[in-house]
């Protein structure tokens, strides 16, 4: 059932990747609305196999790999959802909606057994820390997304070229504005993240910090978003830059979640 | 009756033609009537722009029709005919109706898919209601073109993309700034361009207007205009900072503005976008400040080029909005056809023979035991009340008489036949 349920709506996804691709070369208003219905249902469905497999699994279905993976991609399109609500960018999931597919996929691949919780993570702790993480990288990640649409545009405007996606792309200052409220919804979640992950560590092993691969990665992460903020609310420096490195940013958040895994297992956030 | 154009435009006739031709004010009422007294026209309007002169009618005989129409226009303008035969169209039938299509839709006009055109026609039909000049033909071509255009509007990207440097102007600055109510705006000199740039941004809502001009009562007079203030010569940069949108027209042999100064600017306005559009020629402002983070840099060429790509553009659209006149031509082609008197009159005898055999079938139903021979006599009796009350419309159709359309069509409604009827 949790399975069916999640190819499900891995199969929405990949049907609204196809469409907002097809979208860049030739949209129109019913390609956009086509994408955010069949979004729509795969994120019912999604939510619907989150719900069943933690009621199957008695715990949080976030400490598996494959768990956090779907829940990462679950928290994007929630994201994706207020901002279309919000701004209307018809073409805002061409550029999303393929990360929520490529996560999902990923996710596929990954075991997918139901192990008992380890005693250490018996804790609320692990709720709130990996919540506020997750929804934190999922700012991060449509930032990315929002990113590239900005740099797009602004090549569009400094060429002078007028066509292509220029005339579908919304303004660069929205683009800047939604790119600015993503990273400020992020920080903070990703600095209590870090904050409770801390407190939790001390409760549980009695430090705070302990240097594990997750950490230090987590770190850079938190330092390059403070970086952009910082930037912008002494300096100005918004626009491009903000773009460029919100694009970094997210590549780093996907190397802390994936590749700090694979070059490390002994890490107290490896899976297992 | 038959649809028939006679006109000239933009295309084949130059100014100085369309100005003798042309019927402006009261001449516009005289005309038409004037037209409505040539005994071959029954229905008659006139559309009187500056790119074109079009005259449509109805008529009985297309060649009389056309050789008085000419010899109406030469004496009502007093000119000969020579002056202007040789730039005259005349079009018929599917010709006149998809021309008139298309000229509504915006296909003919001197710029592809310009929106005041259908305006024009619009008032020319209101004046010919009014009037009552027109017919049922004509009125119906009217509503067919009117709505033909609409369908073009929407079913087309015709009138998207602007091809005008003011429009242009507009449609780049909200990519920028999406939204211009709230924003800065600077007038950097003057001239008619910059002007008409600058009363479409006032007009798409932005909120302050700053006036620079050589003369600082000439920048105060121009400021009056767009409910703004002057800013003396001298001050210009002191201002930049916070001005958002920046139009420079100045005549000044070289730059007013280069990339040092632009960037100071730039730190004291924390960055944010600013687009500046250079219409002066030799350019006012450094092309180099292009290349500032945040800086968006239009010359008068990169404006020309946008509007290029633009027109390109509306011309593909154009190619899908011709299939649209297409599939109206044809409708409104086959709804003339349903007009001719023959179908109608089969249509008639058909309808009163259904009418005829329905009642009888009621009436055996009712009165089941009566005899061969007596229902024989009341089917006779039905025949020949049906045929003596369709016989004086049948006969009106075959007369050849004038107003035969409106007959028709009165007709058809009296009697609740339909134009999709006739064909099966």
């Amino acid at each position: 059932m949790g399975t069916i349920l999640f190819e499900l709506a891995l199969t929405c996804y990949f049907a609204v990747t196809i469409i907002g691709i097809i979208g860049l070369f030739k949209g129109s208003k019913e390609s956009s609305q086509l994408m955010l219905v069949v979004t729509g249902a795969g994120f019912l469905i999604h939510s619907a196999s989150i719900v069943y497999r933690y009621i199957s699994a008695g715990h949080l279905p976030i400490t598996s790999m494959y768990e956090a993976t779907s829940f990462f991609a679950w928290c994007i399109v929630l994201i994706f959802f207020f901002l279309e609500y919000r701004y209307k960018i018809g073409i805002m999931g061409s550029f999303i909606l393929p990360i929520v597919f490529i996560l999902m996929l990923s996710s596929s691949v990954l075991p997918r057994g139901i192990h008992p919780l380890s005693p250490v993570l018996q804790s609320y702790w692990l709720g709130i820390h990996a919540f506020l993480a997750f929804l934190g990288n999922a700012a991060f990640a449509v930032a990315f997304g929002i990113g590239i649409m900005y740099l797009l545009q602004e090549h569009y405007l400094k060429s002078k070229n007028t066509h292509g996606l220029f005339k579908r792309l919304p303004s660069i200052q929205v683009l800047d504005e939604i790119n600015y409220k993503l990273i400020t919804l992020g920080f903070p979640l990703l600095t209590l993240a870090i904050i409770s992950g801390a407190l939790w560590a001390e409760s549980a092993w009695g430090s705070y910090w302990r240097w594990d691969p997750k950490e230090v990665w987590s770190l850079i992460t938190w330092f390059i978003y403070a970086l952009i903020l910082h930037l912008r609310l002494t300096a100005g420096r918004r626009g491009k830059r903000a773009a460029i490195l919100s694009v970094i940013g997210f590549l780093i958040v996907l190397f802390t979640f994936f590749g700090v895994n694979l070059i490390s297992t002994k890490s107290l956030h490896s899976f297992s | 009756m038959k649809v028939l154009v006679v006109g000239l435009n933009h295309k084949t006739a130059n100014v100085a033609t369309r100005e003798k031709l042309a019927f402006t004010g009261a001449k516009l009422e005289e005309g038409v009537l004037g037209l409505r007294q040539i005994p071959e026209v029954k229905e008659a309007a006139l559309l009187s722009t500056c790119n074109r002169v079009e005259i449509y009618t109805c008529v009985s005989d297309i060649e009389a029709a056309v050789e008085n129409i000419k010899k109406f226009l030469a004496s009502f303008h007093n000119i000969t005919v020579k002056d202007f035969e040789e730039s005259l169209y005349s079009l018929t039938e599917s010709h006149a109706v998809r021309h008139m299509l298309r000229v509504a839709s915006s296909l003919d006009s001197m710029v592809l898919g310009e929106p005041q055109i259908l305006g024009q026609l619009k008032d020319v039909f209101d004046f010919a209601l009014n009037k009552k000049t027109t017919g049922i033909l004509l009125n119906k071509l009217f509503k067919s073109a009117i709505s033909t255009a609409k369908r073009v509007r929407t079913e087309t990207k015709i009138a998207e993309n602007a091809v005008s440097i003011s429009f242009a102007a507009v449609e780049l600055a909200k990519k920028i700034f999406t939204d211009l109510s709230g924003k800065s705006f600077m007038l950097l000199g003057a001239g008619e361009m910059a002007e008409l740039a600058a009363r479409h941004l006032v007009r798409n809502g932005v909120k302050e207007v700053a006036v620079v001009n050589r003369t600082y009562s000439g920048g105060c007079e121009l400021a009056g205009e767009f409910n703004g203030r002057a800013v003396r010569f001298e001050d210009f940069l002191h201002e930049l900072a916070h001005m958002d949108i920046i139009i420079c027209s100045t005549g000044a042999p070289t730059y007013i503005l280069v990339r040092e100064q632009m960037n100071k600017v730039m730190k004291e306005r924390k960055h944010r976008p600013v687009f500046i559009i250079d219409i002066s020629v030799p350019r006012n402002i450094d092309p180099d400040i292009n290349k500032i983070e945040n800086v968006y840099l239009y010359d008068i060429d990169d404006l020309q080029e946008v509007i290029d790509s633009n027109i390109l553009e509306r011309k593909k659209e154009a190619e899908k909005a011709e299939q649209i006149i297409d599939d109206e031509v044809e409708k409104f082609i086959k709804w003339m056809s349903s007009l001719d008197s023959v179908p109608t009159i089969v249509a008639l005898r058909r309808k009163a023979e259904v009418i005829k055999n329905e009642e009888l079938e009621k009436f055996k139903g009712k009165c089941p035991d009566l005899s061969e021979d007596r229902l024989k006599a009341v089917e006779y009796l039905a025949t020949a009340i049906v045929n003596k009350l369709i016989h004086p419309p049948t006969s009106a159709l075959k007369e050849d008489t004038e107003d035969k359309d409106e007959l028709i069509a009165m007709i058809k409604k009296l009697y609740g036949i339909n134009g999709c009827n006739v064909e099966d």
